[in-house]
């Protein structure tokens, strides 16, 4: 009983300390990120370990900077439409590719539901030299369109994978009945599949956003000009020049960086549910 | 309508709903009800797997093709594809560059430690949330963030953080630990253990995430049953805890061997590629963009991909296999 105890308040103090260890070290980089964003470098060097926001030492001019001179307006509005898109082409396909495997019988089902998540395995560098040279030729690589199109076929097979033993979770018998009130497939799947997915749909729609919104490769290898640039493809443009500072750099990974975690904080207690599952079932 | 040829199934339902256009639009003459499921089977998943098929699949193929071909960047508009020389020299090229065992020596060092330092915070952030306490749903969230926030961001914050004019140099200097200045970034070996930090830090969330949803599948029983044992907390820990997370583990182990060792964004961003810290994959790129050799890039995508292969092979063969065994 002696060791039992002396564990147990061992472990206490291990936890309270752990935990405070692992909030400092996922939260350090964000605040100073804001921190680096707000205050001028000038101040920042003297004295790195002041990293206190008192009123009147920080400005927001480097975000004004960043978005009118640096034009992350427009880079910003090119990742908007760039997710938007991703997502809505995504969940589209996702339920009903996800719907029919799930559901319908058909030759080769077994071989996809099977295959799905092999295809996820596939490494984005392996794919990037080929697309590069299948790009050029068919003059998609400068192209936010050629971009999307990759973005779908990186994001499909997990879209329809998690829908899928989303649907299979469901009850077949409001189906059923719809299937006898004279309903076809695609309006049983409007009228009764989504509307009871919504949880699920929504989180593949926040997973799939994510992956469009913060991809770099393709988009650092693929885009030229300027004016078709997203934000991580722009800020890999304000790096490479000399004459901006630490300060307009971070103001443009801060502008990257909220959205995500906005619509993360939203929709996160359907993206834990949903991603997760699958793999809880063992 | 009426003049159409249909069986008295068929005719039932149509009729009875007759607004359904694009439904009689895409089971004309399909006769039974079996052959027009799988008709639309094949109609709706046709869009996204030729999506895959053409994105995925065929480049991997085009891939090879490449790798086996003397294609340079400006040949790619110059030239058909069939009039491109069928060449071994791609191969040559890669294996006999003086970079490459030093790349390879990197990859698995940066591949295996930021796997490892990844599964055991996930473990150890699990561990923690795992309890009960006041805020525990909030912190849950908040410990996924720096997996879902944008890589260039991070990885631009993390560069400014571990510069030598930076906050954690000068409070190590500021704590006695340093006494002088050092280039966490582009000095051996701080910069792979500044990436491989890096790695740990931006993808044990992904760990965590599964390892909290088994653990709160773990049935409360087996704790009750080891408590009445007379089992302490670390026996607990030891003993019913960790065998059922086994499978979680072994899992989360391989999927992020894979993915790291595929990385490229990661090093690219972080350390360029400096100290000891160019990856294979970076040399893909060093073939692609930095020599216009499309064909050693392709090659070495190649290799990258077979010698994943094989890593697998040897895994499921060696792991996975003795676990059978057990």
């Amino acid at each position: 009983m002696n060791r039992e105890r002396s564990e147990r308040a061992i472990l206490r103090v291990l936890h309270g300390v752990g935990l405070l260890f692992f909030i400092f070290l996922v939260a350090f980089p964000f605040y100073w990120m804001l921190v680096a964003s707000l205050k001028p470098l000038i101040v920042l060097a003297m004295n790195p370990l002041d990293l206190w926001l008192r009123p009147g030492e920080f400005t927001l001019r480097a975000y004004k900077e960043i978005w009118i001179q640096f034009r992350f307006g427009s880079y910003f509005a090119n990742s908007a439409y760039v997710g938007a898109l991703t997502v809505l082409l995504t969940v589209t396909f996702a339920t009903l590719g996800a719907y029919t495997i799930a559901r319908l019988r058909f030759r080769g089902r077994g071989f996809l539901s099977r295959s799905i998540l092999v295809v996820y395995m596939f490494p984005a560098i392996v794919i990037a030299v080929p697309m590069y040279t299948l790009y050029t030729k068919f003059g998609l690589r400068n192209d936010l369109h050629g971009l999307i199109l990759i973005y779908l076929a990186q994001t499909l097979p997990v879209a329809i994978y998690m829908l899928h033993s989303y649907f299979k979770t469901l009850p077949p018998n409001l189906e059923e009945a719809g299937l006898i009130d004279g309903c076809t497939r695609l309006m049983v799947i409007r009228r009764i599949t989504i509307p009871l997915s919504l949880p699920a749909i929504a989180s593949v729609a926040l997973y799939t956003f994510m992956i469009a919104w913060n991809e770099f490769l393709f988009a650092f290898l693929f885009l030229d000009s300027p004016s078709k640039f997203t934000l991580s493809r722009g800020i890999m443009q304000i790096a490479d020049n000399i004459n901006v500072s630490q300060q307009l750099l971070m103001a443009a990974a801060v502008i990257a960086t909220v959205p995500v975690i906005v619509l993360f904080l939203i929709f996160e207690r359907y993206l834990v549910g949903g991603l997760t599952t699958g793999a809880s079932k063992g | 309508m009426s003049n159409r040829k249909t069986t008295g199934n068929t005719r039932e339902l149509t009729e009875e709903v007759p607004r359904l256009r694009l439904h009689r639009f895409l089971f004309r003459g399909a006769p039974t009800l079996a052959q027009r499921e799988q008709r639309l089977a094949y109609l709706l998943l046709g869009p996204p797997s030729l999506i895959v098929l053409a994105l995925i699949i065929f480049p991997m193929l085009w891939n090879f093709w490449l790798a086996f071909h003397r294609v340079r960047l400006l040949d790619l508009r110059r030239f058909a594809w069939w009039q491109l020389e069928a060449t071994l020299n791609n191969f040559i090229t890669v294996f006999m560059h003086h970079d490459l065992w030093p790349a390879l020596r990197a990859t698995l060092l940066y591949t295996t430690c930021g796997t490892l330092l990844a599964l055991l915070m996930g473990l150890g952030a699990a561990m923690m949330v795992h309890s009960h306490f006041r805020g525990r749903g909030l912190i849950r969230s908040a410990f996924l963030i720096p997996y879902i926030a944008p890589i260039v961001a991070v990885a631009f914050a993390w560069r400014f953080i571990l510069d030598p004019r930076g906050v954690l140099v000068a409070g190590l200097l500021g704590a006695g630990i340093l006494e002088q200045p050092i280039n966490l970034l582009s000095q051996r070996p701080w910069a792979m253990i500044s990436l491989i930090a890096f790695e740990g830090w931006r993808y044990f969330p992904f760990d965590f995430l599964f390892i909290l949803a088994r653990l709160q599948a773990i049935p409360p029983v087996f704790y009750e049953a080891a408590a009445v044992d007379g089992a302490t907390p670390l026996q607990k820990f030891f003993y019913v805890t960790l065998p059922q997370l086994k499978l979680v583990l072994a899992t989360l182990l391989l999927l992020r061997f894979m993915w790291t060792f595929n990385k490229f964004d990661d090093v690219f961003l972080v350390t360029r590629g400096t100290a000891g810290t160019r990856v294979l994959t970076m040399k893909v790129y060093d073939f692609l963009i930095g020599e216009f050799n499309v064909g050693a890039g392709a090659a070495m995508a190649l290799v990258l991909f077979t010698v994943l292969g094989l890593l697998l092979y040897v895994y499921f063969r060696v792991v996975m296999g003795r676990a059978e065994k057990e």
